[in-house]
């Protein structure tokens, strides 16, 4: 298990090795300064803000003072948000994205594993067409479009809870954004789930176990549900990296002031070195997060480890 | 299944046997909700072309004394008017060309790169195979959509870019299908009997490997289509996609999702008609890859 866990840890250094030096020169090598400004600069001041920020440098020279720089979490100042630094910002919006992101993937892997677990269990009969026909939906319709009609609904309409903002961070201000960014992962789970459960409930160790005259939910619990979790847990790495991109609109959609809405700021205002931040950030997060899949599915499938 | 029920008739009847693509026309043919959804598509893609050029109101025309009226029959105002006056049923579908062109244009260019990437990749084979699926890979583990956001960020968002930039990032899953296709297809037996025949490279690829690995690859595309379409839309909701006085269904939404209180009729038209279209395109995918890979399901 150990040696397993080297391995992929050893893919992925490289991994964030490239992204990092690929943020890097596309960020210098971009078209278009951080200070060319509508308003041209008095050719004094830019030479100065370029010295003050290094990019009178060589080309080396920067990339050596950006990765000092990356190792004691600095990544540099934003052009968007004048004083404030890209790591403040990400301070700033990283509780949160987390807060709402982590309760998503929650609330999606529970929901979804029970609802498609059931479905699997009354194969063809409504609690099964129920549940697929709601996963058909959820996976056709994005989710930018799902929420503003929920807002409609609910905030609009019924008013149950608050049409957008984060206000004082209690439940009511989240519970919409969790619902529309667990909602297509809670399908593809349900869906996913209801297959592979379908499938082991079929295997030949399930009839061998229900002939020895196994009580059903034994033949379920002990037996079946293990096997079926595999194809789940191959889908968290996937499933994490679209609750990520989805917070981005659903923080945009519900004016929550997390990283996903300075991104969007910065992106707009060609803010490189706030994009390159976060997305760098993000595709650490998401390598990690998966090398974390990776192990939890190697401890539950041994044949993953051997391989 | 029900294939077997089909060719039997066939091989005792005298007839020539169906080939690949007339079993598979047949089988999509069987499919209601594909067919439903092609006509769908095709009636919206009929609306998208011709109601921009017939409808009483142009596209960026202002009606001063209708400002976020809702929807009327009276003066062609079926979906109501935006906040600026602008008659919202010819902009909804103005914006589908936008959408279905973005679709269209991007899963091509997805299309072009991945089938050419994945078959070199499985034909080299070896160290040249090695590296190029584990920039795949590499690239896999990147979230996309910011992918593309940067790629906006630095070259603007002009629209011939927007479908370059998904083009360029979303052909990763169509090379993984088209290498896997082109190796398990050079170790077939018939491919062994077309060589020991004599047949040249050019006709083996056209007769053998080209129509063996196309199969995946269209049922590939269909199902990308829609997801190019809700990548344009997510980039124009946040701003970074199609800009005024273009629009795309996006767009539509972003704007109907700022006006809500006012104005629901300006999102619910929209994100409906959006809506149907990933349906359709779903239910197309699902049609086509019963009809292509009946040993799928």
């Amino acid at each position: 298990m150990l040696g397993f866990i080297l391995k992929r840890l050893a893919a992925a250094i490289p991994t964030i090795a490239v992204i990092v030096t690929l943020s890097f020169f596309l960020m210098r090598l971009a078209p278009g300064g951080p200070f060319d400004a509508e308003v041209d600069l008095d050719p004094v001041v830019k030479a100065n803000l370029e010295q003050a920020y290094g990019f009178d440098l060589p080309l080396g020279a920067q990339y050596v003072r950006f990765l000092g720089n990356l190792a004691k979490g600095d990544l540099g100042p934003s052009t968007t948000y004048p004083d404030r630094s890209v790591s403040e910002l990400i301070g700033d919006g990283l509780p949160v994205t987390l807060k709402v992101g982590l309760t998503a993937l929650a609330v999606a892997a529970v929901v979804g594993v029970i609802a498609g677990a059931a479905a699997a269990r009354r194969q063809n009969r409504w609690p099964d067409f129920a549940v697929m026909t709601a996963a058909s939906a959820g996976i056709a319709i994005p989710n930018f479009v799902i929420a503003p009609f929920l807002t409609l609904v609910l905030g609009v309409y019924l008013h149950l809870l608050p049409v957008a903002g984060w206000g004082d961070g209690t439940w009511r201000y989240w519970l919409l954004p969790v619902f529309a960014l667990a909602f297509p992962q809670v399908a593809a789970i349900a869906r996913i789930m209801r297959g592979s459960l379908i499938e082991t409930l079929g295997a030949d160790f399930v009839r061998t176990a229900r002939a020895k005259g196994v009580k059903e939910h034994r033949v379920i619990w002990r037996h079946a549900l293990q096997p079926a979790f595999v194809p789940v847990m191959s889908y968290l790495g996937p499933a994490i990296a679209q609750v990520m991109t989805g917070s981005v609109i659903i923080e945009q959609l519900f004016g929550l002031p997390g990283v996903g809405r300075y991104f969007v700021q910065g992106a707009i205002n060609r803010d490189y070195q706030l994009v390159m931040g976060v997305v760098m950030l993000y595709s650490v997060a998401l390598i990690l997060l998966n090398l974390l899949v990776d192990i939890a599915y190697g401890w539950l499938d041994p044949r993953v480890r051997a391989k | 299944m029900t294939l077997e029920a089909e060719i039997q008739p066939q091989a005792t009847s005298g007839k020539p046997p169906l080939g690949l693509w007339a079993l598979a026309f047949r089988r999509f043919r069987a499919n209601r909700a594909a067919i439903g959804g092609v006509v769908m598509l095709g009636l919206i893609t009929v609306a998208a072309i011709f109601i921009p050029m017939f409808w009483p109101h142009e596209v960026g025309a202002v009606s001063f004394g209708a400002l976020a009226q809702p929807p009327s029959f009276a003066d062609f105002h079926w979906f109501g008017t935006d906040a600026n006056g602008r008659d919202l049923f010819v902009r909804v579908f103005f914006g589908a060309r936008v959408s279905l062109a973005i679709g269209l244009v991007a899963t091509l260019v997805s299309l072009l790169i991945g089938v050419i990437y994945g078959a070199t990749a499985g034909y080299a084979g070896g160290l040249v195979d090695t590296v190029m699926m584990r920039v795949v890979d590499v690239m896999y583990a990147l979230p996309l959509l910011f992918l593309i956001i940067v790629l906006v960020t630095i070259f603007g968002s002009n629209i011939f870019l927007i479908f370059a930039a998904i083009g360029c990032v979303e052909w990763l899953t169509m090379a993984r299908i088209v290498r896997g296709q082109t190796l398990s297809i050079k170790q077939r037996e018939y491919m062994e009997s077309a060589r020991a025949i004599g047949l040249s490279h050019g006709k083996i690829l056209r007769r053998y490997v080209i129509p063996n690995a196309v199969g995946p690859v269209i049922v590939y595309s269909t199902i990308l289509i829609p997801i190019n379409i809700i990548i344009e839309s997510a980039l124009s909701f946040l701003g970074l996609g199609v800009q005024e006085p273009l629009t795309s269904w996006g767009l539509l939404v972003s704007q109907g999702a700022a006006q809500i209180d006012a104005a629901p009729w300006m999102l619910i038209f929209p994100g409906l008609l959006l809506a149907v279209t990933m349906f359709c395109f779903n239910f197309i995918g699902d049609g086509l890859r019963d009809a292509l890979d009946p040993k799928g399901r």
